[in-house]
């Protein structure tokens, strides 16, 4: 079989993902390090199963990187970035800056190296990786505490960095070219013109960005969705973000950046969510790509020459950068266990390395062996990026890193001490929330999705970021003092869990719950819940309700109908709960049927249902000896 | 020309033959707005500025329910509690229903001698509708004796369609101002003036 079929290297690329994600995920190394490894189990130091196509394939990846950027844009209104000026600004400039200038003079100082060598290196070694960071921190959950914000600034500051680094390193040459690798250089429309029109080039794109975004695509967009065919919307998402690449490399800019900016342009449509979802699967694969790439690339053949100067500049240089981001972190007053994870975090090399590093070739900035040190070294540091968070999660946290809140947004839950709790603030838990604020009881709320949280928040509701399950996060809210908590998330799990933690932890904090149906109910119940509510009980009753109203039935009749029916349904769902095995929730559709009988039974023998006694007069007729009604 | 306004309550009116009957009678009648009050508001929940403007646009109001337990229905004592507010129906300030004349038709199981000093009940109905009769003393509106059909269990179908007539001719009779204060002041029950037959009584 050709090796270098398309077919087959998607076998192997597919296959190794397959198998390792799964089982580095298995024994918690994270999606990220699953891929690395695949990367390198069929990469050329094990099974070498990677063709000649190996090196244009992290070219590709990168792609992954853009897409990844556009996401995060999305995720990001213009306003959250506009708050984070501060710490892109400062926090990232200084990070380059530190970074750059302790590498380069220390480099000065034991390598025999000139003082561009050194200043470049410096350079390429203060960029961190993107994609490592932001995909681990992501599956970590942690991209919306403060080490998460403040390591995406960094990141953000790091790749608008680029641009100039890209326009300086020629200034650093000092060998010659490398003519062979000069000649495969692109050609770009600013290509040959003058550094003022290249700059008026590069911010009419810019601005050609914001305004289509402002203007042109979310028109268009609403065309598309018009089609109904969602493959189409697919494909303008995949267009929209290729068509901002291509753009941005003409001009000279970094395809990440733009399809950033895009992506916060667009973060206000009412288009980003189908966006977001339709980029996400490509955006997913891609990066697994890249870091496949990154694992395959790593070359163990010169590591096996030199391990002690490659993994020794490994250790050195993720023990400085680390030390350099502990400190900075530090100065913009980051508690110290978010600043450990920010530190480790940041603490490698990024893909913008290996992008630098063939340009110091290309322009003779650096020599050939350095280079072929350096690349070794940027992957290695990538690759034990996820490594180094496990051991900081696993072995330095739990030791030194006494757990502080992890997010700025939580430090105000801790003045509102409300009476009552609610946890969701989707539909469930807003119509709760807003009747309670209509009759002026103040509720501190819950919830995870941090797009609705500013959203209510601009509409004056107290809302809290977090996970409602972490009792840390639920004692900040004022658990302890409160009186009641109404569980409105729509996950099941997580209102289980809530459930276990807060008999644990708050006993006194009386639980309302939201349960989806019948079993929901019965496995709420069987965890002790003697407030259940299931949000398709009163709504159909009501939809009866107005039934037989509308076929003719008298409406106080109909509402006490329900009202006892209502009564009925909850004390058989009691009955039931307390028959139901622990063991016995799987909701098959036999068992429903099962379900549905026994209730339909409980219906036919409560004489309450079939005949409401109330205002009755048939027995006074009687005793009078009178006409029976007709 | 008098416009009536009933405030009708029965909780279940689908199971009624008296009050059915009295209100096919009567409910299209012109100058009469039927007010079916547990209908227009199942949960009890009264819309008293709407039931405040029904009263301003009537000049006689008539509270027509079964005699439950010697009184109203709920809903009727709900809408007196919540609808004539303190200054708006009776207070220093509270006269908007000044001159307007009330009362009730009532349906009950109990005849005429039942409710007698000497019969079951040991009370007459006007002396049980003494809340009534204060209520609309301190409304300043005329409190007109009741109309009230009696040993409603016994009654025919013919008998309650007698009676209803009867109910009928009254509330026309009202509406075109055809009974002068000092006949209604001459008798216990509004039947009084248009009576049926004696045997129909019971």
């Amino acid at each position: 079989m050709d090796k270098n079929s398309l077919f087959f290297q998607a076998f192997v690329y597919l296959s190794a993902a397959v198998l390792m994600v799964p089982l580095a995920k298995r024994i918690g190394l994270g999606s990220v390090l699953g891929y690395l490894l695949a990367g390198i189990l069929i990469g050329p130091a094990i099974l070498n199963f990677i063709g000649s196509e190996g090196h244009d394939l992290m070219h590709f990846a990168e792609f992954g990187v853009v897409m990844m950027l556009f996401v995060i844009g999305l995720e990001l209104e213009p306003e959250i970035l506009w708050k984070l000026r501060r710490s892109i600004l400062g926090l990232g400039g200084l990070q380059v800056l530190v970074t750059t200038f302790i590498i380069s003079t220390l480099s000065q100082l034991f390598f025999t190296i000139s003082w561009q060598e050194a200043l470049a290196l410096g350079l390429i070694i203060a960029l961190s990786s993107t994609a490592i960071v932001l995909q681990t921190l992501n599956e970590k959950g942690l991209m919306k505490t403060s080490a998460g914000r403040h390591s995406f600034s960094v990141l953000l500051f790091q790749d608008i960095a680029v641009i100039p680094m890209l326009a300086f390193f020629p200034l650093l040459a000092s060998h010659q070219p490398d003519i062979a690798a000069s000649a495969i250089k692109e050609t770009t429309w600013t290509a040959g013109l003058s550094g003022w029109m290249q700059a008026l080039i590069v911010f009419a794109a810019v601005l050609a960005i914001i305004f289509a975004g402002k203007y042109l695509i979310n028109p268009l967009l609403r065309i598309i969705a018009a089609t109904r065919l969602r493959e189409i919307f697919t494909a303008s998402a995949l267009l929209l973000v290729i068509a901002i690449t291509l753009l941005m490399t003409q001009v000279g800019l970094s395809p990440a950046l733009g399809t950033f900016l895009a992506g916060v342009v667009l973060a206000n449509s009412e288009y980003r969510h189908e966006l977001e979802s339709d980029i996400e699967p490509f955006k997913g694969l891609l990066l697994g790509l890249f870091f496949i790439a990154v694992g395959a690339s790593i070359d163990f053949d010169l590591v096996m020459q030199k391990p002690v100067l490659i993994l020794g500049l490994v250790f050195v240089i993720m023990t400085i950068k680390g030390i350099v981001l502990l400190v900075l972190g530090r100065f913009f007053r980051m508690k110290l266990d978010q600043n450990m994870i920010f530190g480790f975090a940041l603490s490698q090399m990024g893909e913008f390395g290996f992008v630098l590093l063939s340009f110091s070739l290309q322009e003779g900035v650096l020599k050939k062996e350095i280079i072929d040190v350096m690349i070794a070294v940027v992957a290695i540091s990538m690759a034990v990026t996820p490594l180094v968070l496990l051991f900081n999660e696993k072995v330095i946290q739990p030791r030194f890193g006494k757990k502080e809140k992890d997010d700025e947004r939580e430090s105000d839950t801790i003045e509102e001490k409300n009476p009552v709790i609610i946890a969701g603030f989707g539909h469930f838990g807003n119509t709760v929330g807003r009747f309670l604020r209509a009759n002026g009881v103040k509720a501190t709320f819950l919830d995870f999705d941090s797009e609705r949280v500013d959203l209510l928040r601009k509409m004056g509701f107290k809302v809290y970021y977090g996970d409602a399950s972490r009792h840390d996060l639920l004692r900040a809210a004022g658990a302890e003092q409160a009186k009641i908590i109404v569980l409105a998330l729509d996950n099941l799990e997580k209102r289980l869990e809530m459930i276990e933690i807060i008999k644990k932890h708050f006993p006194n904090l009386r639980i309302l719950v939201r349960a989806e149906n019948r079993f929901d109910a019965y496995q709420l119940m069987n965890s002790g819940m003697m407030h259940v509510y299931r949000e398709t009980l009163d709504t159909s009753l009501r939809v009866g309700t107005d039934v037989l109203k509308m076929m003719g039935f008298r409406s106080y009749t109909v509402n006490r109908m329900a009202r006892i029916f209502l009564k009925h349904d909850e004390a058989t769902i009691k009955k039931l709960a307390a028959i139901k095995n622990q063991e016995e929730y799987v909701a098959s559709a036999k068992e429903y049927i099962e379900e549905i009988e026994k209730v339909l039974e409980s219906d036919r023998h409560d004489p309450e249902l079939q005949n409401d006694k109330g205002w009755d007069e048939e027995s006074l007729i009687a005793d009078a000896g009178g006409v029976k009604p007709s | 020309m008098a416009k009536l306004l009933i405030l009708f309550a029965h909780p279940v009116f689908e199971k009624s033959r008296v009050h059915k009957r009295m209100v096919n009678h009567v409910r299209h009648l012109e100058h009469i707005h039927f007010h079916d009050l547990y209908e227009t508001y199942p949960d009890l929940d009264i819309d008293i500025k709407k039931e405040q403007q029904l009263l301003l646009e009537h000049d006689v109001i008539i509270l027509q329910h079964p005699f439950y337990w010697y009184s109203a229905p709920a809903i009727i004592k709900q809408w007196l509690d919540l609808v004539l507010e303190h200054n708006w129906a009776y207070g220093a300030k509270g006269k908007m229903l000044t001159g307007k004349k009330i009362f009730n038709t009532i349906s009950c199981g109990g005849s005429e001698e039942a409710y007698k000093k000497t019969g079951r009940n040991r009370y007459t109905i006007p002396q049980f509708l003494a809340p009534f009769e204060q209520t609309a003393h301190l409304c300043n509106m005329l409190y007109l004796p009741p109309f009230v059909i009696h040993g409603t269990h016994r009654l025919s179908e013919a008998d309650i369609e007698l009676h209803s007539i009867q109910y009928l001719q009254l509330l026309v009779a009202l509406a075109h101002n055809r009974i002068s204060e000092e006949e209604y002041k001459s008798v216990t029950y509004l039947n009084d003036l248009l009576p049926v037959p004696e045997q129909v009584q019971s």
